[in-house]
């Protein structure tokens, strides 16, 4: 009997265990932010990592996710005459939400998985060791410049997503599926508001905090060398990922 | 001067360092010895605050490091450098930023100041026109050339070296020997190596302290230890295994 409450309740302690180590990571990040030296050659340096060299690949899926809203929807909104919602569904879903998750699900994928691998290397071949023995610390150094550049820079990246999607929703809506260019921009100025873009805005801006942190926390605590950097790398997606999607809930829940 | 007294350290509840006693001459070249796996880079890591002890305390010139908050220990540690087991350099930087890191972290010097210590200090280690090259266009012993060199950009009173010859072939094993012992001569640095590589340490040794099970269980000079009458450290510099561990 015993050994089945201590099967069933290891997982729930582990749970618990990562939750304070995140918690303990995220106060000594915090502690860091506000003391000198402030890196802004490292947090441009991690802007451009994470915004600029992000931007293609946000292009590409924004153009895409707007395009097939904009299939799907018009689809659907035919089947009772309602095509001329198509422009402000493609705009309302993907200011409020795909440009936001897609987004920070994109970024987790590229720049998260690179926080996690180049900070576990370092782990692992002691260059963070390194770090503390020439009197530097490595939150401040690699940890706050990527967290300060990954909120910085997701609502921007959102923003280029946003703009893109619904772009790309106006060619297939308005070019290949023939809806009127006028009704098609008009519902949209009807239905959306501002505070749509900048709740998404707000959110994206929380997901580059929840990716950042992931992926250095993983990065950071890795061990087992080659091996170890490969699981905290694929940790840091998943779990960056999974917290994304769940946040996104509840953050929709307080906000809309 | 370094002073350990009474350190104790434990991970998951094996014991690694048991009541360790050990003093390090200033201006000298210590050599701890040991199994692999022994406890050595732990040992070093103490002396330098990367890991603290459970208990006892770490004397660097008077002060006990082990009650000291991240600010003061990180002044501490400007007394040290350090040359890692792989040398620990910076992947994404090349040769020059590496050596300079220390100096731009800590010094207010101007970049033409701080470049012409860095060539200086590169070609203490012998090491010339390599500021451009990255970690990975480098050798293994070049690695640990250039990590020693940036160990001495500040110029530490204390130097740290973590097996500095292990994975290196005999002749850059000679030469790495040799260039601690110049460091050494020119710098007047206290210099600590972990090793367990016997014919360096004979080389290179003014002391030579063995640990074993925790224990520090022999020190002296290298001729005191070469006649030490100790069963264990005899086996292990005689590189004898016993019949029963096959």
């Amino acid at each position: 009997m015993l050994r089945l409450f201590e099967f069933a309740g290891r997982p729930f302690i582990y749970l618990l265990e990562e939750f304070g180590r995140i918690l303990l990571f995220l106060l000594s990040i915090a502690a860091w932010l506000f003391r000198k030296p402030f890196r802004l050659k490292e947090i441009l340096k991690q802007m451009e990592f994470v915004g600029t060299n992000s931007l293609v690949v946000v292009l590409i899926t924004g153009t895409f996710t707007g395009m097939v809203l904009a299939i799907q929807s018009y689809y659907g909104f035919r089947k009772f005459g309602g095509e001329s919602l198509v422009g402000a569904t493609v705009a309302l879903a993907i200011t409020r939400e795909l440009g936001p998750v897609f987004t920070a699900l994109m970024v987790t994928g590229r720049a998260g998985s690179a926080m996690a691998a180049a900070i576990g290397t370092m782990r692992v071949t002691e260059q963070i060791d390194a770090l503390y023995t020439m009197s530097v610390n490595p939150v401040q150094y690699l940890v706050v410049p990527r967290v300060v550049a990954s909120i910085i820079m997701l609502p921007f990246l959102t923003i280029v997503s946003d703009f893109i999607g619904i772009a790309g929703g106006y060619f297939v809506g308005v070019k290949l599926l023939d809806i009127n260019s006028g009704i098609f921009m008009a519902r949209i100025y009807d239905l959306l508001v501002v505070d749509d873009i900048i709740n998404g805005l707000i959110k994206s801006a929380v997901f580059g905090f929840i990716l950042s942190l992931i992926g250095c926390y993983k990065g950071f605590y890795t061990t087992g060398g080659a091996e170890g950097v490969g699981k905290a790398t694929t940790q840091a997606v998943v779990m960056a990922s999974v917290t994304i999607l769940v946040s996104d809930y509840f953050l929709t829940a307080v906000m809309f | 001067m370094i002073e350990l007294k009474k350190i104790k350290k434990s991970f998951n509840g094996q014991k690694v360092l048991d009541d360790i006693d050990l003093t390090i001459e200033p201006g000298k070249i210590t050599v701890i010895i040991g199994q692999s796996g022994g406890g050595k880079s732990v040992l070093l890591k103490h002396m330098i605050g990367l890991i603290r002890p459970d208990s006892g305390k770490i004397m660097i010139d008077g002060v006990d490091t082990t009650t000291l908050g991240e600010k003061e220990l990180n002044e501490v540690r400007k007394k040290f450098g350090m040359l890692f087991q792989d040398a620990a350099l910076f992947d994404s930087m090349n040769v020059g930023d590496n050596v300079a890191f220390p100096l731009k972290e800590h010094t207010k010097l101007k970049g033409r100041e701080i470049k012409a210590i860095v060539e200086k200090k590169l070609l203490q280690v012998g090491l010339k026109d390599v500021t451009h090259k990255m970690p990975s266009e480098l050798s293994g012993g070049m690695r640990k050339r250039v990590g020693l060199a940036r160990a001495l950009a500040l110029d530490p009173k204390i130097i740290l070296f973590d097996e500095p010859t292990t994975g290196l072939d005999p002749i850059m094993c000679d030469a790495v020997d040799k260039l601690i012992v110049k460091t050494q001569q020119e710098t007047g640095a206290t210099c600590i190596v972990i090793s367990h590589d016997i014919d360096s340490t004979f080389r290179i040794a003014h002391t030579v302290a063995m640990l074993y099970h925790g224990k520090i269980i022999e020190k002296g000079t290298p001729e005191e230890v070469k006649a030490t009458g100790n069963p264990v450290v005899r086996q292990f510099i005689e590189r004898k295994v016993e019949d029963n561990n096959f």
